[in-house]
């Protein structure tokens, strides 16, 4: 190899830290919890051993579209500083690398998906990995303020794989399941990019805050908690949950409404006075961890 | 550390990792073989 191509940290083999970065192993980790308990909630429990392949199937799935992501938003990263010593931005990885090892994640783990489980929640997963990939952070992410609202759909896919993946069908409660996080995710990050907005800006992606404006997405946030909430405890009335579900969701979910009471309340422009944002994004992860956890429970305790 | 080394340390660190989840991979599809064929999916 010649000695110059060396001066380019790029040119090195990736080190296996960075390929690691590249998945967003803490967005994973809320991805195959979901993935996880819409497994656990299923009727039917299939062998452990399916069971794992299953949420590792989710798991490498969300690597691949952490990688693409990363791939194609390369030169966006570098804009901000939140994501600017991501390993292509800093000039750690090889741009080619990155794509490789994501599409190669992807078919990887959609091909052992329905090896291993059925085919139908391996469509699941491809359907979730392209619609992250090609419709939210290709088409919609760049172009659009409402594109953490349709995007959210890619997020929402895991506990509908994890449930068709012991099961082999679709049925109501994974569709609720998906339509809490598909509600969730707006309020979520809506609350993250209240208060990082000037990186969302400089990096010209049209966030809500940066487009329609502090106190709109403040409205938008608390619009959206109001639904939310309603589908998080639709559970318990449709008789897919029983009181002790339906008791957490109602006082986790108006917990999760008062937050955004709060955020709707304050009128501070600037990051360092948006407490009661930081309160809300740091109160939504443990919120859906929460939720999803009692469901888990509350299914166990029934059976 | 020279650049040359680093290299050579990264590709050997890398061939590791691949060489043992390659592994796990192939213990991993021997179960699922074992369990695919033992139940009525």
């Amino acid at each position: 190899m010649p000695a110059l191509e060396l001066t380019n940290p790029a040119a090195m083999p990736a080190d296996w830290r960075d390929l690691l970065a590249l998945t967003k192993p803490r967005v994973m980790s809320l991805v195959v919890f979901s993935g996880l308990c819409g497994l656990l909630v299923a009727p039917v429990m299939p062998p452990l051993v399916l069971g794992f392949t299953a949420i590792l199937c989710i798991a490498l799935g969300a690597g691949a579209c952490g990688a693409l992501n990363q791939w194609y938003e390369a030169d966006i990263d570098a804009k901000m500083r939140r994501t600017a010593n991501r390993p292509l931005p800093a000039g750690r990885m090889d741009p080619q690398s990155a794509l490789h090892f994501g599409v190669g994640l992807g078919f990887f783990s959609v091909l052992l998906m329905g090896l291993a489980t059925n085919w139908l929640a391996a469509a699941l997963l491809a359907l979730s990995i392209l619609f992250y990939v090609l419709v939210y952070t290709v088409w919609l992410k760049p172009r659009t303020a409402q594109n953490i609202v349709i995007g959210g759909a890619a997020g929402a896919f895991p506990p509908l794989i994890g449930w068709v993946a012991a099961t082999g069908h679709v049925a109501a409660l994974p569709l609720i399941l998906f339509a809490i996080i598909f509600l969730w995710t707006p309020p979520h990050f809506w609350a993250l990019s209240l208060f990082v907005r000037s990186d969302y800006a400089a990096a010209g992606i049209p966030m809500l805050p940066v487009v329609a404006g502090v106190p709109n997405t403040r409205r938008h946030i608390f619009l959206y908690s109001l639904p939310m909430a309603a589908a998080a405890v639709t559970p318990w009335p449709l008789g897919l949950a029983g009181p002790i579900y339906g008791g957490c969701a109602a006082v986790l979910s108006f917990v999760f409404v008062v937050l955004a009471a709060r955020v709707l309340a304050n009128r501070a422009i600037e990051p360092a006075q948006m407490a009661p944002e930081k309160k809300l994004f740091a109160y939504s992860v443990f919120y859906l961890f929460a939720l999803f956890a009692v469901l888990v429970a509350d299914r166990w305790l029934a059976a | 550390m020279r650049l040359e080394e680093e290299v050579i340390r990264r590709q050997r660190e890398r061939s590791r990792i691949f060489g043992w989840l390659l592994g796990a991979f192939v213990v991993l599809l021997f179960f699922i073989t074992i369990a695919k064929t033992g139940i009525n999916w």
